[in-house]
């Protein structure tokens, strides 16, 4: 068992470190520092230390979104996936975790992979639905929030723990199955520039999501994006006594 | 209502032909399908702010309990008023939250009752679930909404909070998650809905539940809090905490952290407010030694009143606080416990 084959779907989004901007109705994405979602780098990281413990084969990364995807894929290959599949849309953000997970499904269908694994969350939408979609449509078992995946070769499959509210939870579960990363999986490497000029050559090959038939009709439309409410700016107190006062009689929350 | 659905030819499904041949498909009312999560015999996890959530809608509302002894939570949420049905589902299957068995089984319950809304809090079991049920069901889930415009318009943070999506749902079946912070609770008495079995649902799955274990505290939930005091890295380590649990336990109040505190192991997981972690909105959230940083704002800036303790006067924290103290925590906290 020590042959899993892993894909690991990444996904290009605003860097996290970016204040965002609403405009015209909808975020500002035009010359903003984008980089491979946190949950996604994680998720990764995650499938080439099964690699480097001789647990995986092969790492195959997909993006599905604009032509500027391929710099995510090729971050994941510098990092240590093996090759890479990119499904071309125009705009990504037209795409619905539903169809993401509908054009995924059709590369699982072909791939035939033992673990997919996924961010828990992008930081753009925050919808926090495709990995459990995709396990659905392909009535795999799901391992959602893992903070550790143990694979078990004698029962071909793995042990993992999740996080869920109050504390966390494991459970056992045959290949093939998906799973999604919670922040405490691991500590994603750096590419180095070695591997960085390595993965340049790695193949990186582009479908449409026609090959897979996928309808790309979205039934879930944004209408409009605003900027939420600004809080007042505050007061600053200079000791401890003015703070408890302001609490009890302007505030009135003691 | 629904303009843009009017220009649609009417395509009336079997179920809705008498309410819709002669008025469009849009007149279809709202009837609701409530996840109840619970945990240990309790209502739990955003529960009672879905039910507001779900009486947005105007439908009828009807709860799902599924459990493995699920008749005490059926019981208590027969209670709560605007409940109008409980459906009751047994057995073992559905004891740990597992996606794989109760995602069939609201997708059959869904069917039996032709529910047009699913609704459920976005706690840890449904953020699950929901998906994997959307998918059964064909439909794009709406998560985490904040606030319901109609029956098929609904507004959900994205991007950490730092801005508002207004979105709108085309699908026959909405499915749906609640932020907890943005609806009140509803009231647990007064109600009387009879309870009866749910339609039956495969328990077949190859997923093994293990084991969990939960963090025990005296104090409040997190998410029931009405004061919450979180600490970050100014703590500089796990014991310090205790001031923070001495000030918590005067205003009887829950201890939160930041992904900084929880990351450099200072305190448990499940602690963690921010974008990864939990929402809160208190009405007194007391941030100390916690610098602001995008991803914890998203947890905490709709708290009613934010005190920032810190003695970096640019901390970006201060620029939500109400109330900004600029000084030594390890000074700051203990006096304030002290003098309260």
């Amino acid at each position: 068992m020590a042959n899993l084959k892993i894909i690991v779907p990444v996904k290009r989004v605003i860097d996290y470190t970016v204040k965002i901007r609403v405009a015209g109705g909808k975020v500002e994405t035009n010359n903003v520092k984008h980089s491979m979602n946190p949950f996604d780098e994680i998720a990764v990281e995650e499938a080439v230390k099964m690699k480097e413990a001789n647990k995986a084969k092969e790492i195959v990364a997909v993006s599905i979104g604009p032509a500027k995807s391929q710099e995510t894929l090729r971050t994941a290959l510098a990092m240590g996936a093996d090759r890479a599949i990119h499904v071309e849309v125009a705009d990504a953000d037209t795409v619905n975790p539903l169809q993401v997970a509908k054009i995924l499904k059709g590369i699982a269908d072909k791939e035939k992979p033992d673990l997919m694994i996924l961010g828990k969350q992008a930081i753009d939408d925050d919808a926090a639905q495709t990995g459990p979609m995709l396990a659905g449509l392909l009535g795999w078992p799901q391992a959602t929030f893992a903070s550790k995946i143990q694979i078990d070769e004698a029962a071909k499959g793995a042990t993992v723990t999740r996080e869920i509210d109050g504390g966390m939870d494991v459970i056992q579960t045959p290949f093939p199955f998906i799973a999604t990363t919670d922040l405490r999986l691991n500590v994603p490497r750096y590419a180095s520039l070695p591997n960085i000029m390595k993965a340049k050559k790695k193949p990186l090959v582009k479908v449409k999501p026609s090959e897979y038939g996928v309808d790309l009709t979205p039934t879930l439309k944004i209408v409009s994006v605003a900027e939420p409410p600004t809080r007042k700016g505050g007061v600053k107190v200079d000791s401890v006594d003015a703070l408890i006062d302001k609490l009890k009689n302007e505030a009135k929350v003691l | 209502m629904m303009a843009s659905l009017s220009l649609r030819p009417v395509l009336a499904r079997p179920s809705l032909r008498l309410a819709s041949a002669f008025h469009g498909a849009g007149q279809r009312h709202a009837s609701t399908l409530l996840y109840v999560d619970h945990k240990n015999d309790k209502i739990a996890g955003g529960t009672l702010n879905a039910v507001t959530a779900a009486q947005a809608l105007k439908g009828p509302v009807t709860a799902l309990v599924a459990g493995g002894a699920p008749d005490a939570v059926a019981a208590a949420v027969a209670q709560i008023p605007g409940i109008e049905k409980v459906i009751v589902a047994k057995h073992e299957a559905y004891a740990h939250g597992l996606a794989e068995t109760l995602a069939p089984l609201i997708k059959a319950a869904v069917e039996a009752g032709k529910f047009t809304h699913v609704v459920a809090p976005h706690s840890s079991v449904p953020r699950s679930v929901i998906p994997r049920l959307a998918a059964l069901l064909d439909v794009s889930p709406i998560s985490d909404i904040t606030a319901v415009e109609s029956e098929n318009t609904f507004r959900r943070p994205i991007y950490a909070g730092n801005a508002i999506a207004t979105v709108e749902s085309s699908d026959p079946v909405k499915v749906i998650t609640v932020r907890s912070t943005a609806f009140e609770a509803a009231p647990t008495s007064g109600g009387k809905a009879a309870t009866e079995p749910a339609a039956s649902a495969s328990t077949e799955t190859s997923t093994k539940w293990l084991s969990e274990e939960i963090a025990k505290s005296d104090r409040p939930e997190l998410g029931a809090a009405s004061v919450i005091i979180s600490g970050g890295r100014g703590l500089k380590n796990g014991e310090n905490f205790k001031i923070l649990y001495d000030l918590a336990d005067k205003l009887g109040g829950a201890v939160g952290a930041s992904r900084a505190a929880v990351d450099a192991g200072y305190v448990a997981n499940d602690m963690q407010i921010g974008q990864t972690g939990k929402i809160v909105a208190p009405a007194l959230y007391i941030a100390v030694g916690i610098s602001g940083a995008i991803q914890h704002l998203a947890g905490m800036k709709d708290s009613k009143t934010i005190v920032a303790i810190n003695k970096d006067p640019e901390a970006p924290i201060f620029a939500v606080a109400d109330y900004g103290l600029v000084g030594d925590l390890f000074e700051a906290v203990p006096e304030m416990t002290k003098k309260l």
